[in-house]
């Protein structure tokens, strides 16, 4: 991980600035925006507290998932970073683990920016949400595993298209981050329990209004699958980059 | 024991086999250039010594360990130079040697960068990004970064390819005072001069196997003789001039326009033209004339 922090160095400017700024724009356009015309409350939830603590899940799916597909890409194929990693006494288990971890860390961290804005837009502060940056740091570890995978297994960057359309924008859209699942068709709504992202979305809005004993489930299950696209990110990894 | 031992090392890509039962031993201390065409399996075999290409027949050891179930612990003890600039460009100078130096556990990581910034004369561009270094001042820094940990092996893989006469100078310099100072290198190249140059003993590669191996000056008087007569003229008058030198038993080679009537000492009268530049052999006569590749 001490490439990965000399390299944030350099641009953690560039990534604090995003990873604030763009939830705030997201209150703004569907929380007050939404809020103040077309819907008001949802769920039990003003729209604003809905969505910014919806807002976590988008920021961790976007902080995670995309710096894994693409970083990982540039490093191998352009920068050749990892040929000269692996020149040295570390073995591609360590250097998919490091780079996870790394992108976990920074998910976890920027993933709480939603809900720090969310306050100042009225959110009430609760004792459950300093669990929030481990809930956001296990499903970036999700996403920066899938990243890692996919990019170690695609042919050319374009090809990162499909996957965007296909996964990740439906997988943040039926989440539950700016609407309750549970007025989409049943098969939907099945689907979704297999969305990490859902599991989060009610984690984090569980810490902020209250927990329920099936919380515990939904934490087994994203680590579940943490370890499997760890698994999975390790195996196409080898593949890539051992001949 | 030998520093590195490969022996009926095989390593296919698909239809093609890069490396075909390579038998190579490199004694410590020593610099042994592998020396051969592009194509030849060179890369390959660097690949396989860093556990980065796993080998599909044979036993590869490298300080003692098999690979690759022990290439961890071999690559701890060795440095690499690869032939791809694979710098970090997101990060300094001193931040390339430094999460290097943390790789390689190496304990005073500080003592580490202080060093690698001496040896590749980079002092005062310590916190520079390394995309506003030259060619040359990259190169250095690569063999900075292959030497933080001080290994006792280093491999340089095509080390001053690409790179301007001077600064290809400049790095023979720096690549001869590790020798000296007994590190193990194993060289792979395809300029001559470099391998005549550096290298203690030059193993040729072509086709995925070694084809000869010696001394320089060996190779020289096993293959090429004492003299090589170069002939520059019109096509027709070389076709001849090959013709005549091949119906005595000499070895003709191409080299550019000419051609290089080898062992011409040998020769009988008429054999060689009297137009002809006689020179002593080099190591390009035994290069072009084992692999038919033309040497740069």
């Amino acid at each position: 991980m001490s490439r990965e922090v000399a390299n944030f160095r350099t641009f953690w400017k560039a990534t604090t600035f995003s990873s604030v700024l763009e939830p705030v724009v997201y209150l703004l356009a569907f929380g007050l925006g939404l809020g103040a015309t077309i819907v008001d409350r949802v769920d039990g939830l003003d729209y604003v507290e809905y969505v910014g603590t919806g807002m976590v899940a988008t920021a961790v799916i976007f902080s995670s998932a995309f710096p894994a597909m693409f970083g990982t890409f540039v490093k191998e194929r352009f920068q050749r970073t990892y040929d000269a990693i692996l020149a040295a006494p570390v073995d591609v288990e360590e250097l998919v683990t490091a780079e996870m971890l790394w992108i976990g860390l920074r998910s976890g961290f920027f993933g709480c920016f939603p809900l720090l804005v969310s306050m100042l837009f009225g959110l009430d502060p609760s004792p459950g949400m300093v669990l929030v940056p481990l809930f956001a740091f296990v499903t970036a570890l999700i996403f920066a595993g899938f990243g890692i995978a996919v990019a170690a297994s695609v042919a050319k960057i374009d090809q990162f298209n499909y996957v965007t359309t296909l996964f990740i924008t439906p997988l943040f859209l039926v989440a539950g981050t700016f609407f309750p699942i549970d007025q989409l068709p049943g098969a939907v709504q099945i689907a979704s329990q297999l969305n990490p992202l859902h599991h989060l979305v009610v984690l984090v809005r569980h810490a902020c209004f209250g927990f329920e004993t099936a919380d515990l489930l939904r934490v087994g299950v994203l680590i579940a699958f943490a370890v499997v696209m760890w698994r999975v990110a390790v195996n196409r990894m080898e593949k890539r980059l051992i001949d | 024991m030998a520093a590195i031992d490969l022996k009926g090392v095989v390593k296919r890509f698909g239809a093609i086999t890069a490396v075909d039962g390579l038998d190579l031993e490199v004694p410590p201390g020593i610099c042994l250039g592998l020396l051969g065409p592009n194509g030849a399996g060179k890369s390959t075999t660097m690949r396989l010594l860093t556990g980065q290409a796993v080998a599909d027949e044979g036993e590869i050891t490298v300080l003692g360990h098999r690979l690759p179930g022990e290439s961890k612990e071999a690559r701890a003890q060795m440095g690499v130079v690869p032939q791809l600039d694979n710098l970090d460009v997101d990060v300094s100078v001193e931040d390339n040697l430094a999460v290097f130096a943390r790789l390689y556990r190496v304990r005073d990581v500080r003592a580490a960068v202080d060093r690698g910034l001496t040896l590749a004369r980079l002092d005062g561009r310590r916190g520079d990004p390394v995309d506003e270094l030259s060619g040359g001042m990259r190169r250095r820094l690569l063999l900075a970064r292959g030497l933080t940990h001080d290994p006792p092996l280093l491999l340089l893989d095509e080390p001053t390819v690409g790179l301007d006469p001077q600064i290809r100078t400049e790095l023979w310099s720096l690549i001869d005072s590790l020798r000296t100072k007994g590190t193990t290198i194993l060289m792979s190249t395809h300029y001559i001069e470099e391998a005549e140059r550096l290298a203690d003993e030059v193993a040729l590669m072509m086709d995925g196997k070694i084809i000869s191996r010696g001394k320089p000056s060996e190779l020289v008087a096993q293959h090429a003789g004492r003299e090589t007569a170069e002939v520059y003229a019109t096509p027709e008058r070389l076709a001849e001039a090959r013709a005549v030198a091949e119906a005595q038993g000499l070895k003709v080679r191409p080299a550019g326009p000419a051609i290089a009537i080898v062992g011409s000492e040998k020769a009988t009268d008429g054999a060689i033209p009297p137009e002809a530049i006689r020179r002593a052999a080099t190591l390009e006569d035994v290069f072009v004339l084992l692999t038919g590749e033309e040497a740069e």
